[in-house]
């Protein structure tokens, strides 16, 4: 059901995506002129504060809206896949083999075409595997795909540790980044925004199933939803969009549980305006976030996981003491 | 004019036969009592007849059409099931889940049907569910979730009720207010009613025909004065039941 609540929600959430974006451009280790940014959208200057602009602030807040986007949308879809409000993007295990894929190629010394390989491949493999232990003999469950993942992610954090303890410290240092969520290595190209726009076209057509299967899968196949299809849907979008996500950035926190929840704390609980408002929400969240990693120590920078857990605690605990259930 | 027909259908658990060789034609304006004791598959008939567990042997037809080859929902336009209690862990208000009752009859993937609104008004309504209509559903009482949930199965408006235990948490007044409400379906529509219920004397009440599961895939079918014997429920039950006359009812109660 969508009330002109929700509408004032959207376009709150666009506001807060434009000044998020912003903040994002004028804000580092150097601060730019709003003037900089202006011109720069009308005639590209040649000018430094054009090229850093050009070649580091946009792409950068490009990787960290498309990143927080993906994370969003993909903790929406693993909410309602597994019914269970503790689900974030990564209980299925996608980041541990991501970044048993990562770590790898950090130790190898690889470059950065291999590293986000390595990493998307580690993904991949963790994604296929809890799908086929989980899967076996047709029976499908939430607790059997629920205690898969959390085994395989377990697996995967004991090779992390093996990985971190025998490391040189130079590479336990980037290693660390990785493991905490990290935008200074970002980069995102064409199909990740593709991907983000697929993700969400694809959720809003099978939305009103989602709002159905929230409810419970006995529920939701009473009223024809075909449940076995739906599912398997879900499970391989969410875990796309994650292992997306953590080879631009790396394991981000904070961002894909609690989204979600901010925004049905919100009112947003039917999918079609939940969708959107968790890309909107979750990129300018981590947008917001990524900007302060850059900036409060400048000129070193935090991992922006950190920040993300900084920030986000409170404002959760505020949202939640706000809003009684009736 | 919707009819429902089993056909020979065995359906197991584990190893063990819950019913077997079941012949079963449901009408329209008929109302039937599913009865038998815990475990012996009232809720898995409920489940095969609408396709979502696996059956050993038989057929579901409805209309004459074969229900595995039917999609789902197809399925669900026809057939409504008022299922036991679910968990619900993600946050909802009254109004909304009743509204997801009309999910069968979506047309637009993203708009709202024009008629959904008046439909799901006039069942909260049917039901005095007014007061509650905005509350979050983790703030209501068993018997009111109950409620919700018969409101969610009246605004699908299917022609086959499948209720299994429809008296859950219920007070007795409800009980028989939301029954009644059922029923009168069953001419308005026109529609069809199975409900599964361990109270005898409420399936008595509101039902014309009765199906007895029993022990080992047994099972007895027929009119009340057929199934409902001292005799039969004393089988059924594992223990002696008897009944006695009042001037409304026939009352059944265990020794």
């Amino acid at each position: 059901m969508i009330s002109s609540r929700h509408y004032l929600l959207i376009g709150i959430l666009f506001v807060l995506t434009g000044i998020s974006i912003l903040f994002s451009l004028l804000s580092g280790s150097i601060d730019l002129e709003l003037s900089v940014v202006l011109s720069e959208l009308i005639e590209p200057g040649s000018a430094l504060e054009n090229q850093i602009l050009r070649e580091i602030r946009i792409p950068r807040t490009l990787a960290a809206f498309t990143t927080g986007g993906l994370l969003a949308m993909s903790g929406v879809v693993m909410q309602v896949l597994l019914r269970n409000p503790l689900a974030d993007p990564y209980i299925l295990g996608v980041s541990g083999g991501a970044a048993v894929g990562a770590l790898s190629a950090i130790l190898l010394g690889a470059g950065s075409v291999f590293f986000t390989n390595a990493a998307f491949a580690g993904a991949l493999f963790s994604i296929l595997l809890v799908f086929g232990i989980a899967n076996k003999f047709g029976q499908w469950s939430v607790t059997r795909l629920l205690l898969t993942g959390v085994v395989i992610s377990a697996g995967w954090g004991a090779i992390i540790n093996i990985l971190l303890t025998t490391s040189s410290t130079n590479n336990v240092q980037s290693m660390l980044f990785w493991l905490m969520g990290d935008l200074s290595q970002s980069q995102v190209h064409f199909g990740h925004h593709i991907l983000l726009a697929a993700g969400l076209t694809g959720g809003l057509i099978i939305s009103k199933s989602l709002n159905v299967l929230s409810r419970g899968e006995l529920f939701a196949q009473g009223l024809g939803v075909n449940l076995g299809m739906l599912r398997i849907t879900l499970y391989f979008a969410a875990s796309v969009f994650t292992a997306t996500a953590v080879t631009i950035a790396g394991s981000v926190g904070f961002v894909g549980l609690v989204i979600p929840h901010i925004l049905r704390l919100l009112g947003a609980r039917d999918h079609r305006i939940l969708l959107p408002c968790s890309i909107l929400l979750g990129g300018s969240f981590l947008v917001i976030a990524d900007s302060l990693a850059r900036t409060l120590i400048a000129p070193q920078q935090l991992p922006v996981g950190v920040v993300t857990a900084v920030i986000g605690v409170p404002s959760f605990i505020i949202i939640l003491r706000s809003t009684i259930t009736k | 004019m919707t009819s429902l027909k089993i056909e020979s259908l065995t359906l197991s658990i584990a190893g063990n036969i819950l019913c077997r060789n079941l012949n079963l034609k449901i009408n329209e304006n008929e109302c039937w009592g599913l009865l038998g004791r815990n475990g012996v598959g009232k809720t898995s008939l409920i489940h095969s007849i609408i396709g979502i567990r696996t059956i050993d042997s038989g057929q579901i037809l409805l209309d004459g059409q074969n229900i595995s080859e039917l999609s789902r929902r197809a399925v669900a336009q026809e057939i409504g099931v008022l299922f036991q209690d679910s968990i619900e862990t993600l946050p909802a208000t009254v109004l909304e889940t009743i509204m997801l009752g009309r999910h069968p009859h979506v047309q637009s993937r993203i708009k709202d049907n024009r008629n959904d609104h008046a439909i799901v008004d006039s069942v909260i309504s049917e039901l005095s569910l007014s007061e509650l209509r905005d509350r979050e559903l983790v703030s209501l009482s068993g018997g009111e979730r109950q409620r919700v949930a018969i409101a969610t199965l009246l605004a699908q408006t299917p022609n086959i009720f499948l209720l299994d235990e429809p008296s859950n948490h219920l007070d007795i007044a409800f009980q028989i207010s939301v029954l009644n409400t059922l029923k009168s379906k069953l001419y308005e529509r026109p529609a069809s009613i199975l409900m599964a219920t361990h109270d005898i004397n409420l399936a008595a009440r509101f039902c014309d025909y009765f199906v007895l599961l029993l022990e080992n895939g047994g099972h007895l079918q027929g009119s009340r004065e057929e199934v409902l014997t001292a005799k039969n429920l004393s089988k059924a039950y594992g223990c002696e039941i008897q009944s006695i006359q009042t001037k409304e009812n026939t009352l059944y109660y265990p020794v």
